[in-house]
């Protein structure tokens, strides 16, 4: 669980970063995605880097996903009887990570087709990502879809981190306060940052 | 004051359980909550009634003993066990639901008492230091830096009760062996068992049903002696290490 999550989490500021780069015009961008086919070369064929790491996050989310399914099952079976006398138990972020984590991981199904393949983007052209990124905010379920698939990851990620660091023993009571504040912080910066995107869209300043 | 109960009952760990309704009345704010239920069970001895089973010893918050789930909360709305838990903590009028631990690794085995053995067999594989036998060595003979024995200390607290468990929406034990684990692996007494100690601990717990942790933090909001969660990163960190260490 730790290990994975903390693997797609730098995934995920890597990907942040360069959806950021749509603020700076259709040319920077769409060169930008040029360049994640050709980065590795000339060392590396065309794509080949670009393949490593689609493998590597496949097999981190497969990992996560198959240990999530596996923790939560033996979670269940520790607690066969539930208590009568019903009660919130754990934050709203801790609460939701099991549904959380289904929401992102069927966001993703829907990310690739859409960006990715193209298959449900509708006036998407191949090798114009910028152009198919407005294409996709220009509809209200891209905006609703998105943005809350967003929202979990932030509520996710502020559980997750702070749990990966416990896990990973790097927890301790001097530094409970920052690796709260990092949790937090990174959550934040991962959801608004991802946010902006089609927000920019709907409010014409990306067209 | 006079309180409505809803009170799980169970003839024996087979039957099939419910909660059943009782008033009582001539509460006292002064009474422990298990003074309550004595004075339940005076009412019902009186009716002919089978007495509702609970678990309890000291009294007095030291032997881990008592354990009741009051309105779904372990040990009830105050930091403290439920022996030392006082009805001035509730209102004349109230209702309040009492169940057992839920758990599968800690079964029913009469009304509100559960079978905590599953804790004595993680204490067996490992919750213990060899030393040779003899006279007390000198208080002076190993020095202890005070950090360390302010740490073992706070672990050492634990009284086993096993509020964490039932606070847990995993049923999750690592609070309990977090606190056992780190009270003897920072104490120069403890360095034999280091690595085993912690290795056997854990399997055991696994194998006993407990849950998997997710870091919820409901154990250390529940424990009565006030164990805290980073202790669960601190076990977790021995445990990388054990394994570091010892090639098996
Ligand atoms: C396939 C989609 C996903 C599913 C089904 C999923 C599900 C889960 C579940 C059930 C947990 C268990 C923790 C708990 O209950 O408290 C968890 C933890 C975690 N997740 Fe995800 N998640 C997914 C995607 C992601 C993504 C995209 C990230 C990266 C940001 C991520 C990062 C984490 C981290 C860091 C943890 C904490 C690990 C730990 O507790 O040691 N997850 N996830
Ligand atoms: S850690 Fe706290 S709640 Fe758990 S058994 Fe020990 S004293 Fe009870
Ligand atoms: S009866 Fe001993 S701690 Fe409550």
């Amino acid at each position: 669980m730790a290990v994975s999550g903390l693997l797609m989490l730098g995934y995920l500021v890597a990907h942040v970063m360069g959806n950021l780069k749509v603020f700076f015009g259709p040319r920077e961008f769409n060169e930008y995605g040029h360049w994640l086919r050709t980065m590795g070369a000339p060392v590396l064929h065309e794509e080949w880097a670009l393949w490593i790491v689609r493998l590597v996050l496949l097999a981190t989310v497969a990992a996560h996903a198959v240990s999530a399914y596996q923790l939560s099952r033996r979670d269940i079976k520790a607690r066969p009887v539930a208590y009568a006398h019903k009660r919130r138990r754990a934050s709203y972020a801790t609460r939701t990570m099991r549904w959380g984590g289904v929401i992102i991981a069927l966001f993703i199904v829907w990310h690739i087709l859409d960006l990715t393949t193209l298959t449900v983007n509708e006036n998407a052209q191949p090798g114009h990502p910028y152009e198919n990124v407005v294409a996709t905010f220009s509809t209200w379920y891209g905006n609703v879809v998105y943005i809350t698939a967003m929202l979990a990851v932030g509520l996710h990620v502020r559980h997750g981190f702070w749990s990966a660091a416990q896990t990973l023993g790097a927890g301790s009571a001097s530094r409970d306060r920052a690796l709260k504040a990092v949790a937090s912080g990174l959550a934040l910066v991962l959801t608004a940052g991802f946010i902006a995107v089609p927000v920019a869209v709907m409010t014409g300043v990306v067209s | 004051m006079k309180l409505k109960l809803r009170v799980w009952r169970q003839r024996d760990a087979a039957a099939t359980g419910e909660m059943a309704a009782y008033e009582v009345d001539g509460v006292s704010e002064d009474m422990s909550f298990l003074e309550m239920l004595d004075t339940l069970n005076e009412e019902l001895l009186l009716r002919g009634e089978d007495p509702i089973a609970f678990d309890h010893d000291c009294r007095e918050g030291i032997c881990g003993a008592c354990g009741l789930v009051i309105n779904g909360d372990a040990h009830g709305p105050e930091r403290t066990t439920a022996c030392q838990l006082h009805m001035r903590s509730f209102r004349d009028g109230d209702t309040i639901d009492v169940e057992p631990w839920r758990a599968a690794a800690f079964p029913v085995i009469k009304d509100l008492v559960v079978d905590r053995s599953a804790f004595d067999r993680i204490i067996q594989a490992g919750g213990y230091v060899s030393a040779p036998t003899g006279a007390a060595p000198e208080a002076h003979a190993t020095p202890v830096p005070k950090p360390d024995a302010d740490f073992a200390f706070e672990h050492a607290e634990c009284i086993g009760c096993g509020a964490c468990v039932a606070a847990c929406p995993n049923g999750s034990a690592m609070l309990f062996t977090s606190a056992k684990v780190n009270h003897l692996n920072v104490l120069p007494q403890g360095v034999p068992e280091r690595e085993t100690r912690v290795l056997d601990m854990v399997a055991t717990m696994d194998a006993e049903g407990f849950g998997g942790c997710t870091l919820a933090g409901e154990c250390a909001t529940a424990c009565p002696k006030g164990i805290p969660l980073p202790s669960i990163a601190a076990m977790n960190k021995e445990w990388l290490r054990a394994n570091r260490k010892v090639k098996r």
